[in-house]
Formats: structure tokens, sequence, C-alpha cells
């Protein structure tokens, strides 16, 4: 015990600045658990109803800023209490959960969402109820504390699963640990779920741009070919919807090292709903969006014109599907997309094809299609979707 | 063709067949029609037997005024001979009297009279020491004692071609005195052919359901293993005295019109509407005679057929106020509700009693009780128990009204459930019960009640009435029942908020624990309202709890669970609590 304590310790004072930071930030959040709690306490006390508020997390109550381009979260909240048969075991939940991020804070360590799931997880005494069934009960529960709190999920030492992979020119500071990611090998760095200014820091930046694509498969061709070598730019790749961690790096390289973002992303409705939260923000993490949504992220392809314009074999047509064409109209409907002509007619198109494409369909026409001739060239033109 | 045989006729003459034509005794017709009086096979004709000795065992002794006892014994003697018992404490029958009562067919006070009683004809008895008689030669012996005499036994045989009594032999014996406890009664014993048999239609049932419908009776059965059954008197206090009525002139036929004017006393007409009817004074009678184009003054023997039928088409015209209802004594919806309770294992009681009414010119009153869940049979449909005046009915159940009436009601409303056209199932007991002055049977066996539009309605409305308490009581159960879940939700999760306040902010858990409990109980009180208070249903605004036809039984754990009997045995009686709520305390209240 005491040599590891002395380990860690040693840790500390290398990173010392940081740590600084860290634990100021983590006193706040301590705060903000005890003063919930305290407020749930006083009113039981008095034989008042004990509940708190949450902010609702829908789309009713998310309204897009036109200025700044992002997605924010209105003021509608909604109040949790513990006499609501249909809340009571959810207010039960929420507080297992604030105690789980009091504890973790206090012992300066942090868990995945699974871990916090084990953390709350028991059986209540005297039934055979346990706290939490799976996963997702205590995933959604961490998601409205962290609103209720004004905390994010790093704030509250919780993080996801890891997801997204990056490779690049750039030198990046990982807790501590130097990253060339020119050095990656073939599977590339794992862009971490917590990527706040303590952990992550950027060094020895020299690309030009960051090319995001949709998924690993897409990524690893880039890969191989060397295109952030030869185009002087970071690869990323978020695995579909790409995950909190993805995005704030997305951001901060962004925003700190004014790199212009482009994404290369299926023809499909799901490809460019995760253009739109890349770009503006999710709809269930609008209180975050200030941190993660870049408004200036352009759209690189694949687009619905593709099909006519690179002359593409008729295999690779997807048909669409009912729920592909409500979702698509819904995502035409959406604010921040309705004043856009150019989006709204390559949906119509994609409509009116009546098919999808996957970026993989390029394939078709040469292994390398995509990083020799298709990106390039829709770099070399500017031609890109806003 | 082959020759066909031919035909050889009797050619009787005219004066060939008088001689083979004679009279036919009532009870030779009787003998050989012995199915019309509930006699068509051995097992009902023991319980036939012993319905008809009992009747008249309890209407003999609330004409007297003396609280029945009745004592009913059934021997085996051998496998399919029974000798039967009934003993009563009534009045006793004065010995001349004693050969007519029990010998004779059509014999009786009650046939002539509009009287509230559980015999009508006088076939009864007198039918079933025939029946004895008949199957196994053996007489009716039947033992009177009257007040400060002594003891009678007689020894009665019928003969049946002359409908006459025949007394074998009559006898003083001193032990027999000792029979009756209370120096008055008395004893018919009928040795038969039959059959016993538990379950549905058995004596054992007749006697619980005679019981329910007279809670001031008490009744002892000795069964043929041997063992005594003990229906205990919970009511001390004998049913008013039903009086006798007039016909009403709304309620009887041109030929029954008819048969009174030859047999009047009076001699004119106006006398005779006023004093051999009820419901009708000088005026009516003058109406009703200007009706007919007649006087009051008219004599009555000048009253042929063609003026009978004016009379009769002129009263069918006359509005005459309906008879007069105080002839009717029906239980009571406190005593029926008595009754049921110490025979039925339910948890909920609701009874109505429905205010007189008349068909055809007889006065009639409906009562109706149901029992519900509690030990009762939860899978099977309801039972329908049926009375009339405080007799059970127990065959020919589904031709009678009052099962009819059962089956027309809407129990769905009242949350049971019911297949169409049939009674609702569930664990439930409908008892259905008719006074009258005369009860419409289907047939002289008595076991249907006759279905009357005024009938039926008057029974849906009260079977309406103690549905729509029951609908209120299963709503309300329903609602308690979601309360209590949902505390022993909020009670789950209390003691793990309270430890993890404890944790972040360092609450004291156990004063934490007991400030929120207080708030789910109240939140939840009104779960509390009947769990905690020792009646189920209390604040209901008063519609239940104030309710005197509504009995609620709160203490159901000891009753065992008793798989599809309709009533527990009735010799292990477990005390059981009951509330009642006066109505004069939610008066208060309110």
């Amino acid at each position: 015990m005491a040599k590891k304590k002395t380990t860690k310790k040693k840790m500390t004072s290398k990173t010392s600045p940081k740590r600084a930071v860290d634990k100021k930030r983590d006193a706040v959040t301590v705060k903000k658990i005890e003063s919930l709690t305290t407020s749930i306490v006083k009113n039981s006390m008095a034989q008042k109803e004990p509940t708190f508020e949450i902010p609702t997390r829908s789309i009713s109550n998310m309204k897009y800023n036109k200025k700044k381009r992002i997605l924010e979260m209105g003021s509608n909240t909604q109040t949790r209490s513990l006499f609501n048969l249909g809340q009571s075991r959810k207010f039960m939940q929420s507080l297992l959960l604030a105690k789980g991020c009091k504890d973790l804070i206090a012992a300066e360590k942090t868990l995945s969402l699974r871990g916090m799931y084990y953390m709350g997880l028991h059986t209540i005494p005297g039934t055979k109820e346990k706290t939490f069934n799976d996963q997702g009960e205590s995933d959604g529960i961490l998601e409205d504390l962290e609103v209720s709190l004004d905390g994010l999920r790093e704030e509250l030492h919780v993080f996801a699963k890891k997801r997204g992979t990056m490779v690049g020119n750039i030198t990046v500071v990982d807790n501590g640990d130097e990253i060339n990611c020119r050095k990656m090998g073939s599977g590339g760095y794992a862009i971490p779920s917590i990527c706040e200014p303590n952990v992550m820091q950027f060094k020895n930046c020299d690309a030009d741009f960051i090319l995001h694509v949709e998924k690993d498969t897409v990524w690893s061709r880039f890969n191989e070919d060397r295109f952030w070598e030869k185009h002087n730019c970071i690869l990323t790749e978020g695995s579909g919807q790409p995950p909190r961690g993805v995005r704030r790096m997305l951001h901060r390289m962004h925003k700190e090292l004014k790199l212009p973002v482009y994404c290369l992303l299926d023809c499909d409705p799901w490809g460019h709903y995760i253009y739109s939260v890349i770009k503006q923000g999710s709809i269930n993490l609008a209180f975050e969006s200030e941190r993660m949504a870049i408004p200036d992220a352009k759209f690189m392809g694949i687009r619905s014109k593709d099909y006519e314009r690179l002359d593409l074999s008729d295999d690779v047509k997807i048909e669409l599907n009912d729920r592909d064409i409500t979702r698509a109209k819904q995502i035409a409907a959406y604010p921040w997309f309705e004043g856009k002509r150019e989006w709204q007619r390559e949906i119509k198109t994609m409509l009116n094809n009546g098919f999808k494409m996957e970026v993989e369909s390029l394939i078709t026409k040469d292994i390398s299609y995509v990083t020799e001739e298709y990106v390039p060239q829709r770099l070399k033109e500017g031609d890109f979707l806003d | 063709m082959p020759k066909t045989k031919k035909k050889t006729r009797s050619n009787a003459t005219a004066e060939t067949m008088a001689a083979d034509q004679r009279d036919i005794s009532v009870s030779e017709f009787f003998a050989k029609n012995r199915h019309l009086l509930g006699f068509d096979n051995a097992r009902k004709a023991m319980l036939t037997a012993i319905k008809e000795a009992v009747d008249n065992a309890l209407d003999a002794c609330e004409e007297a005024g003396i609280l029945p006892h009745v004592y009913v014994r059934v021997l085996q003697v051998n496998e399919s001979r029974f000798k039967l018992i009934i003993r009563d404490n009534g009045p006793g029958i004065v010995r001349e009297q004693i050969e007519n009562i029990f010998g004779k067919l059509l014999y009786g006070s009650k046939f002539h009279r509009l009287k509230m009683s559980r015999g009508q004809q006088g076939i009864g008895i007198s039918a079933a020491g025939m029946y004895g008689l008949m199957t196994t030669g053996k007489p009716v012996v039947i033992i009177s004692k009257v007040k400060r005499k002594k003891a009678h036994e007689v020894v009665l045989k019928m003969d049946t071609s002359k409908n006459r009594p025949t007394v074998i032999s009559d006898t003083e014996h001193p032990e027999d005195d000792k029979l009756f406890e209370d120096g008055h009664g008395t004893q018919v014993t009928i040795e038969l052919e039959g059959k016993y048999q538990k379950g549905r239609q058995s004596i054992d049932e007749y006697l619980e359901q005679t019981a329910i419908a007279n809670p001031h009776a008490r009744i002892t059965y000795v069964t043929p293993a041997n063992e005594t059954v003990e229906f205990p008197r919970v009511i001390d206090e004998l049913p008013e005295e039903p009086k006798e009525i007039k016909p009403h002139p709304k309620g009887i036929e041109l030929g029954t019109l008819i048969q009174m004017l030859e047999r009047t006393d009076q001699r004119q007409l106006g006398g005779f509407l006023t004093k051999d009817f009820c419901r009708v004074g000088a005026t009516k009678a003058r109406e009703i005679t200007k009706g007919a184009g007649m006087t009051g003054q008219t004599w009555i023997k000048t009253v042929g057929h063609t003026e009978a039928e004016k009379l009769y088409d002129s009263i069918q015209k006359t509005r005459i106020i309906a008879p007069n209802t105080d002839c009717l004594v029906p239980i009571g919806s406190k005593a029926l509700l008595a009754g049921l309770l110490k025979e039925v294992k339910a948890e909920f009681f609701a009874a109505s009693t429905r205010p007189p009414n008349v068909y055809r010119g007889n006065p009639f009153q409906i009562e109706v009780a149901i029992g519900y869940g509690g030990g009762l049979g939860r899978d099977d449909s309801a039972k329908v128990l049926r009375f009339a005046n405080r007799v059970p009915l127990l065959y020919s159940q589904s031709s009678c009204c009052s099962f009819k009436a059962v089956a027309e009601t809407s129990w769905k409303n009242y949350g049971l459930t019911q297949p169409r056209n049939a009674i609702p199932s569930g664990p439930l007991v409908v008892m259905v019960h008719m006074v009258s002055v005369w009860v419409p049977f289907t047939s002289e066996s008595k076991e249907a009640i006759a279905d009357y539009d005024e009938i039926r309605k008057e029974m849906k409305l009260a079977l309406q009435e103690c549905g729509r308490k029951l609908g209120t009581y299963l709503r309300r159960r329903k609602r308690m029942e979601r309360e209590s879940e949902r505390r022993s939700v909020f009670e789950r999760y209390i003691g793990e908020i309270s430890r993890c306040c404890n944790s972040i902010v360092g609450a004291d858990t156990d004063k934490l624990y007991k400030a929120l409990m207080k708030q789910a109980k109240r939140r939840t009180d009104e779960a509390d309202s009947k769990l905690d208070d020792e009646g189920r249903v209390l604040d209901d605004n008063g519609r239940l709890g104030s309710d005197e036809g509504v009995i609620i039984v709160d203490d159901l754990q000891d009753i065992p669970d008793q798989e599809d009997t309709l009533f527990g045995k009735s010799t292990k009686k477990k005390k059981r609590k009951t509330t009642k709520k006066k109505t004069s305390r939610k008066r208060g209240k309110n």
C-alpha cells in the first residue's frame, strides 16, 4: 500500500499543474452533488415531497441557436419525485449513482459506464429486486444526473467505452504520455473517451485539415494508402455515430489548431445525421454542444449525385426502406437543415433515387479509388455541402 | 296379398262405458302422478318429505308465536329404506285433527285464505305419508302434544281410493311426553324408499338454506351417519305475524268471481264487493256496478253468468288502488345478512329489500342478498339460492324467474365476469327471496317461481342494488390494493435513499428513513384506512360504510381456504370479526 501511494504521489507531483485544475473542478462537482442531496434531505425532514429537477432532454426542449449555429438546451425541466410510482425507482437509482460518483471523486479514480453500473448494483435488502436491471438503465440515469448537476460526465469521473481511431501529422500528450500519431502502425491511436485539456494536450501539429470518416473499414483503407501523409492531414473515425471522446477531440483540434473538418460519410439518413451531430450537436447531449459542435464542419460525400457523376454500377444501390424515408424527411425538416437549399436538394435527390450508398461502394471502381481519386478531387474542387 | 287379420273392435255402447266411469279420488290421482308433487325419484322424494314436514313445523311455530326449534333425523333402515323423524316445538295438534291433517290430501288451513305462509295447498305432508305407505307399506306415526295434555301417538294409514285416513292405533305413552322439552310439539315419523346423497339438492343443502332464510329458527339435524349438525338461532325475535288479506278485485279471474258470487254470505252486490274484496269502498263499488249496468242493491241471486262477465269487465276498467302490502313480512336486510353470514364464508355481504309490489292483484316483495369473496369457490359460476316465503327452492333452477333475473342482470358493471346470457362467475352467492300471499309456482311440487314480468323486474332492481354495493366495494378494494402496492414500492426504495443520503451528506439514516416512511404512509393513506382500522370499508364518503345493508368480514385469515364448498361445515365455525357502521355516526360527521 505504502509503495503504491508513493508512486501515485510522484505522478501527481510530475503533473502538478494538471492536478490542481482537476481538484478544483472536482470540488465544484462534489459540492453540486451535496447540494442536490441536501435539498432532498431537507424536504424529507420537513415532510415535503423529495424531488429534484432534470432539464428535459428531448427535441421539444431544444433550440437551434442560429447565431452560434449549434443546438442548445431549453429551460424546460421535469421533476423527478420519490412519491411518484413511475419515478420512484429512478429517483432511488439517481441517488445511488450520485453517491457512486462522489465516492469515485474522493478516490480520485474514473470508471466506465459499465463500471458505474456495477458500482450501483446490489439487491435491495429484504427483497429480490436489483437496483439496476441492466447497464442501459444506469446509463440513462447517469445522463439525467449529468444534466441535473450541470456537470459533465468527465467531471463525474465516468467515461464511456472508447471508440474511434485517429492517425496523422500530430503528436499528442495523453495523460502525460507523448504519442506520435504518425507512427501508429495499421491500428491507429484509439481516441480516449475523455479528451479534456487536463488529460490531453496537443503538441507538434503540422496537418492542414482533418478528414473524419464514418467507420473503421474506410479508415483502414485511408491509413493503408498513407493518405494522411500524402495530403498532410489527420484521419479520424468514429465507428458510426461518433462518441463524445471523438467529438470532443475533433472540436478541440478544430478550435485550438484551427484545422478545418471534412466528413466522409455514407449517403443515407444515418450518415446525414452523423454529420448533423458533428456540426450542431446531438439532441440528447444538447447541453454539451458548446464544447463539441463544429459548425464549420463540411460534408464531403458520398453525395446522392455520385451514382451518376461517377457512373457507379447498379450493384451498389441499397434500397431505402420506410424507416429511412421517414427519417430522411425528419432530418430535412430540422431547423438547421431547413434553410439550406443544397441540403434540401441532396436529400430530395436521395429520396428520388430511392436508394442509399455506402462509402465502400466506391471500391467497385477501384480498390483505392476513394483515396486516390474521390477525396483528392473533392478537396481540389472544394465541392462540399455545408 | 295375403289376407290381413281383421281388427276386432269391442264396440262399446254408452251403457257399457258408463259401467267403467267412476270417481277418481284426488289421492289416487296423485298416487299415480306423484312426480307432480316432487316425488319423482328416491332421492328427491326423501328431500320433499323432509321439506314438507319442516315447512309445516316452521309455519305452525310461527303462527303460535313460538321461536322454532326443529329436529330432523334421517335413519337408514337398509340400503334403500329410510326413516325420517321430524320434530318441532310447535303448539301441537288436537287429537281430532291429526288424521285429517296427515291423512287427507287437500286438507288444511292455508288454501282458503290469502296469507303469507310456507305451505299453500295442504298437499305436502299427507302426500309424503302416502309416498311412504306406497313404497314401504309402513304407516305414518304422529306423536303430538298440546300444552297441559298428554302426548298422543297416532298411527295412520290412508285409503287412497276414498281420500280418507284410517287410524290403525291411537295410544298414549308417558315416555313420549319427554320428547317435547317445551311441553308441546309434534313429531312425525315416515318410513320411505329413498336415497341419501350429499351435495347439491341434498337434505343438507336444504337445511342449510332453510337456516339462512330463517335466522330465528334453530335446526338440529342428525345425518344418516349419526353426526349432529346444529344450525344455531342467530335472531331471538320472531318475524312479525303476517296479516291475512282478502282478494284484490284485479287479482281474480272470471271463474273465481263466479265461484265467490256463489259462496258469498252477502245478499246484495254492494255488500259483496266491499266485504269480500280488499280496497273496495262504497264509491268504488258504485263505480264497478255502474260500469256493469247494475247497482249496489242488485241481488246476488239475480247475477248470472252474463252479468258476472259484465262485472268482471267493469272491474278491469276501474282504477283500483293496489292491495295492502302490510300482509307481507320480508326477512329484512338485517336478518337476511345475519342468516347469510352464519352459513356463507364470504368477505362481503350486501342485502336489499325492495318495496312491496303487486302482480295479478297479489302483493309480493323481493329481497336479495349477496355474498362475495372469502372462502367461496373462485372458478365456477355464482351460486343462486332461491327462496319463496322463506322456503329454499332446490330444483328446476333454470326455469325459475329468480335465476333468469340473475342471468339478465349485467354484472359486468359491478366488476364481475359474466358469460353471455348466463349467471356471473366468481366467488359469489346470490340469494333471491320472494314473499307473497300467493307465490306463483310453476308446478305443485313448488320448485320454481313463475316468470311474471313484475316479479322479474323487482328481482332485477334488487339485484342491481346489491350489485352496485358490490361494485363499490370491489373498486375500492382494487384501489386499496393499488395503494398498498404503491406504498410497498416506496418503502422498498426509502431504505436505499436514506443510506445514500447518509453517505453523501452525512444525514442521519434512521431519522431520514422514519421521516420518509411517514410521508409514504401519508401519501398512501387510502390503503391504510382499512388496513389499520378494524373495518375494511370506512370513510368511503359514507357510501358503503354507512350502509346498513352491507357487512364486510375483515378477519378472513383464520378461515381455511376450502375448495369449492359453498358453506363450510357449520359445526366448526370460526369466529369472525364483523364491522358495521352506524348510519347515525356517519351523519354526525357530515
